[in-house]
């Protein structure tokens, strides 16, 4: 044994394979064994919309990232400092991206000629011929070595090389001193019915390990566990968080949950992980359409649930006619929109924030409602819990904004205990006693919001519909006074949400800096890190970022007035930038990136010196 | 949930303050009157109905009744009523629809609704025309009817609506007409007494757009001839006694009764059959009788009473509900 050790602060490792080649187990599994071994980490799987798209082909390719470290993790990593690629297609598409210095762990069966005409290299080429020089290789027969481990197992060939992805995770688990046991207790957990592949697997994950072992003048790495604040955690991706924001609010409020979905990428994790917590009585209803889905809500809504669907920017073109009749009834209501890559069908696996200014503005009529993003996907449970408060306590729909990235990422979150979440109050009526005055379904408290009479209730028997109402009794109205009085009253509704708000905090860096970098949604991290390298070397950067995208905190536009200068980083063509222009009177600046790919920390650092050198 | 002893209710108990504006004339007065005549009689709670509709003149039948009700957006009435049904099984839900909302534009939810089984009452308030916007041709209107929308004749081939919900799996499904007050009070009556989706299609006139368009089986001299009240375990008669359908294989056949066919030579009607059932709703030409009455129905589980027995079956297999043990997940750290 002639090992190396050396302590690193992070690493960032991307795992690259065939879409079948069981990268997001093996990239999920270092996450889980990462997380529980003290790191801070984010990860950001990236997979075709296809479910197998052609074997062997770049288009193929199916990827995950993980960044972690003992320092403070923000995002999912820019160039990755370790490549695993299992097969010459992900080689290829990868290999570019990878830091000056780094390690590719490489499965040489898939750089056969087969697979290197498939992943498009021409006959002369040899990638392995012709690697880069400031590489580090491990080229391992995984195959063979794995078919070997398993040779006296009753498994085909097929069966033996589906494990091949927990080989490479038993070699990584060795070069970064991860222990085995997480992983091994899942195995059992999934496999336990199929003993022969619960064995393969076993050995599979430890031969990889062993291999380690024996080769030679290998060097290993540490890395030490993080400075997290105190507190209990877990590893959480943003749909899961989600999902769990809306049970605790369900719990919180004492309505039950109905949620309503109709499967489309990448918002069906929420509705695949709902589903699984009917014990909470949440009920979930796949419905025949985006459509069915939204009205089904209303349905529940009228009925009394915390009612919530959720869908991705084609889905939620269909659901607008929904959300303008849950307005105008002012019902609660929670609407995600998971943004992925638009317009139309776009990229259904990629991100994007370019449904902001359609949650805003995207319905007929003067119809504003409260709109939130989540900015990280632990955050994803704070901003359902807090969508879904909303809704119930201020008698309104609510446009709830994840996307792509924070849906299937992940990160460590120190989640809370019940008690530290607020109970939830919805205005629900008083039963009435029996008398002839009928009852008055849109009288309004001082925040402007109605009760909620249910169906079942004595005495408070009601019509509500999407015609324009009479104030105060609902009843059907055409008078020209009434409307603009109604339509008023609808916005000054939604404004007043904004009393709840805490006071607005810069994320980093204080008013009496130059240059206020403005972001919302999952560029929280990326910005984060820019602006963190920026005030290190001594530049007056501030960062702020939004939760409450509308309405707008009411210390907002003082704040922003507040700094000569204000950047705003968007996977967009623009979008809040106009809100902030638009309701504030600011010179922003944008910086847009289309390209269905988070920011890197460097674009937006390299924008901001550029704005701070040219003042 | 308060009780409100349901004997004490009179009909017009199930009228609201607003003031009704369909058209002088219009068929939907007779099937609004006939429905709070019916409610008294069913011994349910008026604040447990609630009446859910689309969009079209049919639609502002909520309005009207002194009940909970939503007049929501076109066609997706079936949904609002699932999600709310689901909600809350207790309720008695009725969903008013029209053939330009319940076949046209919210066809889809329709037949979702239908094979779902969820258990509300269903009436399409059918009239051949589209009202509310002044006078096109619906899906339901004849082929090549000359409307504002089509002046060379409509291309369209009219749908069934009767087919649609057995070719949909409906389980109970019936036929009835607003100018036959008796017969449109116990379908609704039967309706409600179904367990599962009840879809009721009420031929209704409009008498400004598209009059008369079901006089043959209306009019006092004409209608004997033109329909076929259908009566469980009787044989197929119509036409005061003089005709009678027989069936051959799979094809009906009409008889005279005059020329030595004998009632027990005719076709007995059984509600449970589901092939007998479509050949009914297939009597659609103009030489053939229109049925009248329950085509079809069957014993089928409830949507809704499903999804209840899922949340009771998790409480037993999962266990109660657990928020701290539930947001700690299966691996969790400490960090002191």
């Amino acid at each position: 044994m002639s090992d190396q050790i050396q302590t690193l602060p992070k690493v960032t490792i991307h795992f690259a394979g065939d879409s079948g080649d069981g990268i997001q187990l093996a990239g999920s599994q270092f996450t889980n064994t990462t997380a529980l071994a003290g790191n801070d980490l984010s990860t950001f799987p990236d997979f075709p919309a296809e479910i197998r798209a052609p074997m062997g082909t770049v288009a193929g390719v199916s990827g995950f990232q993980i960044n972690f470290g003992s320092e403070a993790i923000e995002t999912p990593g820019g160039r990755p400092d370790v490549l695993v690629a299992m097969n010459a297609a992900a080689y290829r598409k990868n290999i570019g991206s990878l830091k000056s210095g780094g390690v590719v762990v490489l499965d040489t069966a898939g750089f056969d000629k087969r697979n290197l005409k498939l992943a498009g290299y021409g006959p002369e080429e040899s990638p392995l011929a012709q690697k880069p020089d400031h590489l580090q290789f491990y080229e391992i027969d995984v195959t063979k070595l794995n078919r070997e481990a398993l040779s006296d197992l009753d498994l085909g060939r097929k069966e033996r090389d589906r494990s091949r992805n927990l080989f490479v995770l038993g070699f990584l688990y060795f070069l970064y001193h991860r222990p085995l046991q997480p992983t091994l207790d899942f195995l059992r957990d999934k496999f336990e019915s199929q003993p022969v592949v619960w064995e393969a697997n076993k050995r599979s994950l430890r031969a990889g390990h062993h291999y380690g072992d024996t080769i030679e003048a290998l060097t290993r790495y540490r890395i030490e566990k993080a400075e997290l604040p105190p507190g209990e955690y877990r590893n959480v991706t943003g749909n899961v968080a989600l999902s769990l924001g809306l049970l605790a609010a369900s719990v919180r409020s004492g309505r039950s949950l109905f949620y309503a979905g109709y499967p489309i990428t990448p918002a069906s994790d929420i509705l695949h992980e709902l589903s699984r917590h009917k014990n909470y009585g949440a009920q979930t209803f796949q419905a025949e359409d985006e459509i069915a889905a939204i009205t089904a809500a209303i349905g529940a809504s009228f009925g009394g649930q915390l009612a919530v669907t959720a869908t991705s920017g084609p889905g939620m073109a269909l659901k607008t006619e929904g959300l303008g009749l849950a307005l105008m009834l002012e019902l609660p209501l929670v609407v995600v929109n998971v943004q992925r890559g638009g317009p139309s069908t776009g990229l259904p696996t990629k991100t994007e924030q370019s449904d902001l200014q359609q949650a805003l503005y995207g319905r007929n009529g003067e119809s504003p409602l409260p709109v939130l993003a989540a900015s990280s996907p632990a955050d994803c449970f704070q901003t359902a819990f807090e969508a879904a408060r909303i809704a119930l306590e201020h008698m309104t729909p609510v446009i709830l904004l994840s996307d792509g990235y924070l849906a299937n990422g992940s990160e460590p979150w120190r989640f809370p205990s019940t008690e530290q979440l607020n109970p939830i109050q919805p205005p629900l009526a008083a039963n009435a006693p029996h008398d002839k005055t009928p009852y008055r379904p849109y009288q309004r408290d001082e925040r402007l919001v109605r009760e909620w009479a249910l169906p079942g209730q004595a005495g408070l028997e009601h019509r509500v519909g999407g015609l324009e109402k009479e104030v105060e009794t609902g009843h059907v109205s055409y008078h020209p006074e009434n409307h603009e009085t109604m339509v008023r009253l609808r916005a000054q509704k939604v404004q007043k949400v904004a009393h709840d708000y805490p006071a607005t905090q810069l994320v980093q860096g204080s008013k009496d800096d130059k240059l206020l970098i403005v972001g919302w949604g999952h560029t929280l991290g990326a910005i984060k890190v820019a602006v963190r390298r920026m005030r290190e070397k001594g530049h007056p950067v501030a960062q702020l970022h939004l939760k409450h995208i509308w309405p707008p905190a009411q210390d907002l536009p003082a704040l922003l007035q507040s700094f000569p200068q204000i950047l705003v980083p968007e996977l967009n063509d623009g979008q809040l930038i106009h809100l902030l222009r638009d309701r504030f009177l600011v010179a922003a600046q944008g910086l847009n990136k289309i390209q269905g790919r988070p920011f890197l920390a460097d674009e937006i650092e390299d924008e901001a010196l550029k704005m701070l050198s040219n003042d | 949930m308060t009780e409100t002893p349901p004997t004490t209710y009179k009909a017009k108990d199930f009228s609201s303050d607003q003031e009704v504006k369909w058209c002088p004339g219009c068929g939907d007065y007779s099937i609004l009157s006939q429905m709070q005549k019916v409610l008294p009689e069913l011994g349910i709670a008026r604040e447990n109905i609630v009446f859910v509709s689309g969009i079209g003149c049919s639609s502002r039948f909520p309005y009207y009744m002194n009940t909970y009700g939503m007049h929501s957006i076109h066609g997706r009435a079936p949904a609002v009523a699932t999600g709310l049904k689901m909600a809350n099984p207790d309720l008695s839900i009725w969903v008013i629809t029209g053939d330009g909302d319940g076949l046209s534009i919210g066809g889809n939810h329709l037949a979702h609704l239908l094979r779902r089984n969820v258990d509300v009452n269903v009436l399409l308030f059918n009239n051949e025309i589209y009202g509310l916007t002044k006078g096109q041709y619906s899906p339901t209107s004849e082929q090549g009817k000359y409307t504002k929308s089509s002046p060379l004749g409509s291309l369209d081939h009219p749908f069934n609506p009767l087919s649609f919900a057995l070719g949909s799996d409906a389980s109970f499904v019936a036929r009835t007409l607003d100018r036959d007050p008796t017969h449109l009070r116990e379908v609704l009556q039967a309706a409600e007494q179904h367990r599962g989706t009840s879809f009721v299609e009420v031929y209704q006139n409009c008498n400004v757009f598209n009059d008369g368009a079901f006089q043959i089986f209306t009019d006092k001299k004409q209608k004997a001839a033109h329909t076929l009240s259908l009566l469980p375990g009787e044989p197929l008669v119509f036409d005061e006694g003089r005709k009678g359908l027989k069936i051959n294989g799979l094809k009906p056949e009409i008889v005279d009764l005059a020329e030595g066919n004998s009632l027990n030579d005719l076709w007995i009607h059984d509600p449970e059959d589901p092939t007998k059932a479509y050949l009914l709703s297939r009597l659609f030409g103009e030489d053939e009788p229109r049925a009248l009455g329950l085509i079809y129905q069957e014993e089928r589980f409830t949507y809704e009473q499903a999804a209840q027995n899922q949340l009771e079956k998790a409480r037993e297999v999962i266990g109660p509900p657990d928020l701290d043990s539930l947001l700690r997940g299966k691996h969790s750290w400490t960090v002191s």
